[in-house]
């Protein structure tokens, strides 16, 4: 594709959010080149979601710039839609799926195939539906079918489905939530998979996660963020899984330290 | 595999129809219990005429309830927006003009739920508890606490359209709740609207994350439902020629009953019309088959209460079943 041409795909330059008295991000530069998977590292409120939700509009940063494949991005007029329609997509644990809904809705969700006054064409919807879980997913002979309701799948099933419905708008990156938490050894191994087809064909991708070795099988590139500021950045090349784990160790060690102080 | 998948599809239809069945099988005991009012085609046009001002503002409740709020001001947009309908009509003598300004009013009753409950964040029940006083204290002091009678309006053109007997027989308003509820069955599950509204009732930072707007959705689902109050206020006024100041608020428990006798979950994410539009008919048809059966009127309530208890639990079950 031409414009993955671009040396980044996301850049963002000096974000910061503050939650009332909260600094939840301070000073944050971050970027995902084209076909590179990125792992976001860090505790629970070290900022990895906010930062995340900034990138896919859901609302906007203190300050700081967003440029998508080098261009601007109006952060006024910034939204989820806008995100999508730059085909930057994100799948949020436990967020990403409507349970009782249907998987033909789940997947056009925001995005529905309607007519001119917004009706609901549902038997393209149901066509499309099925050609993704066929093509995208593999969900071959698995007893289910478009018309399957999100409660009846498996969560790395609902994982699945939620990559594939990024995968079939094209998205040139996919952000990854948790992708993992709560599922079995079987299940995490498929959503891995996931996410090196994903790697397979050429896009980008930022992956969110505790597990560190999980990480580490998939991601090209670690940002290991804490209390709102970036720590430490390595490349793959650079670092074994260990040192990866023993640095995250000493922040963490550093952090209960000065809680203890 | 395939089993599975039948014997889910089933549990969804089941749901449906069960509904209708309750209804048939509740038919049947009054034709037993009261054969000579229940075996009369009679009755059933009764119901026609007076089941569909629950009904359709049923119809905007199972909107607000599967987009996981509550709407309990409703009777007093009914009562409000009836009382400017006569007002309106008895002082500027223009029937078209009464029922815009008794839709506005609806709108507008509609509209301060919305933005209250999306953009403030106050849980609708407190919400509307607290308008449902406002607007229905308003109506009292408007009217000063008396009657207002149009007498005259009775046989208008106006009066025909929307309460006459079609055929001498079939109540216009019948037709006109019939109608709404296709539309609306229509929006809930073909129109984008509709799906909006599933979506967050069932995950509300799905629909966020996935781009679509709550805040302004739940505030059009609390708008429709003030709205069509209004229009159930018009009807009942016409119907009656008659407004009073506690016309709306017997409606309450009525219509909240008969959206959840429909099958609409409490949880939000599901609900029917069909389900909605046969729960008005049953819980409108008990007070007449009480009656009608040589009980007390008094059994009325503790008969609706069984099988409103009855359906919920039933529901309740299936859903047990399919997870």
């Amino acid at each position: 594709m031409a414009d993955n041409n671009c040396i980044n795909l996301v850049e963002m330059n000096n974000i910061s959010k503050s939650f009332g008295k909260v600094i939840a991000l301070k000073n944050i530069n971050f970027r995902v080149g084209s076909n590179e998977v990125v792992g976001l590292i860090g505790d629970n409120g070290a900022g990895k979601s906010t930062l995340i939700k900034i990138l896919m509009g859901v609302y906007p940063p203190d300050t700081g710039e967003i440029f998508i494949r080098d261009k601007s991005i109006l952060l006024s007029h910034y939204s989820a839609k806008i995100a999508h329609n730059l085909r930057i997509e994100a799948v949020y644990q436990e967020k990403a799926l409507g349970e009782k809904q249907p998987l033909w809705r789940n997947i056009f969700l925001g995005r529905q195939i309607t007519n001119g006054v917004g009706f609901i064409d549902t038997k393209k919807e149901r066509e499309e539906t099925e050609k993704i879980m066929k093509n995208l997913i593999g969900f071959r002979s698995k007893g289910f079918n478009s018309e399957s309701r999100v409660s009846e799948l498996s969560g790395g099933e609902r994982q699945g489905v939620a990559i594939g419905r990024a995968m079939y708008f094209d998205a040139d990156l996919i952000i990854l939530d948790e992708p993992t938490v709560a599922l079995s050894l079987r299940e995490v191994e498929k959503v891995i998979n996931f996410i090196k087809q994903v790697k397979d064909t050429g896009k980008s991708c930022i992956m969110i996660s505790h597990n560190i070795s999980e990480e580490y099988s998939v991601a090209d590139r670690f940002v290991i963020l804490d209390r709102g500021e970036i720590v430490g950045e390595y490349k793959k090349e650079d670092v074994t899984l260990s040192e990866l784990i023993s640095k995250l160790v000493r922040i963490s060690g550093e952090n209960a330290e000065k809680v203890g102080a | 595999m395939k089993l599975k998948k039948t014997a889910l599809l089933n549990a969804r239809v089941y749901k449906t129809y069960a509904i209708i069945l309750v209804y048939v099988v509740l038919m049947g005991i009054f034709m037993l219990t009261a054969p000579k009012a229940f075996t009369d085609y009679k009755i059933y046009l009764a119901f026609l005429s007076t089941v569909p001002f629950s009904l359709i503002m049923a119809l905007g409740l199972t909107f607000v309830i599967i987009a996981g709020e509550i709407d309990l001001s409703f009777p007093s947009s009914m009562a409000l927006s009836g009382f400017i309908f006569m007002y309106t009509y008895i002082h500027l003598k223009n029937s078209i003009i009464a029922l815009i300004a008794s839709l506005l009013v609806g709108v507008i009753i509609g509209l301060i739920n919305g933005i209250i409950v999306a953009k403030i964040k106050v849980p609708s029940i407190i919400v509307t508890l607290a308008t449902q006083f406002i607007w229905a204290g308003l109506a009292v002091i408007l009217s000063g606490g008396i009657q207002i009678n149009i007498p005259a309006s009775r046989g208008s053109l106006f009066y025909n359209i929307l309460v006459g007997k079609i055929a001498n027989l079939i109540p216009a308003q019948s037709l006109w709740a019939f109608g709404l509820a296709i539309v609306m069955a229509f929006i809930l599950n073909r129109h984008r609207f509709g799906e909006h509204v599933m979506f967050i009732g069932d995950n509300r930072a799905t629909s966020q994350m996935l781009g679509i707007n709550v805040d302004r959705t739940i505030i059009a689902v609390f708008t429709l439902n003030g709205a069509l109050a209004s229009f159930s206020s018009v009807l009942l006024g016409l119907e009656y020629v008659t407004w009073w100041p506690t016309q709306g608020p017997g409606f309450l428990l009525i219509t909240i009953a008969a959206v959840f006798i429909g099958g609409t979950s409490i949880y939000g994410g599901e609900g029917t019309m069909l389900g909605t539009v046969i729960g008005a008919f049953i819980v409108g048809s008990i007070t007449a088959g009480v009656v009608a059966s040589g009980a007390a009127g008094f059994w009325t309530q503790l008969i609706v209460g069984v099988v409103m208890l009855f359906a919920v639990l039933f529901n309740t079950l299936i859903k047990g079943k399919q997870s």
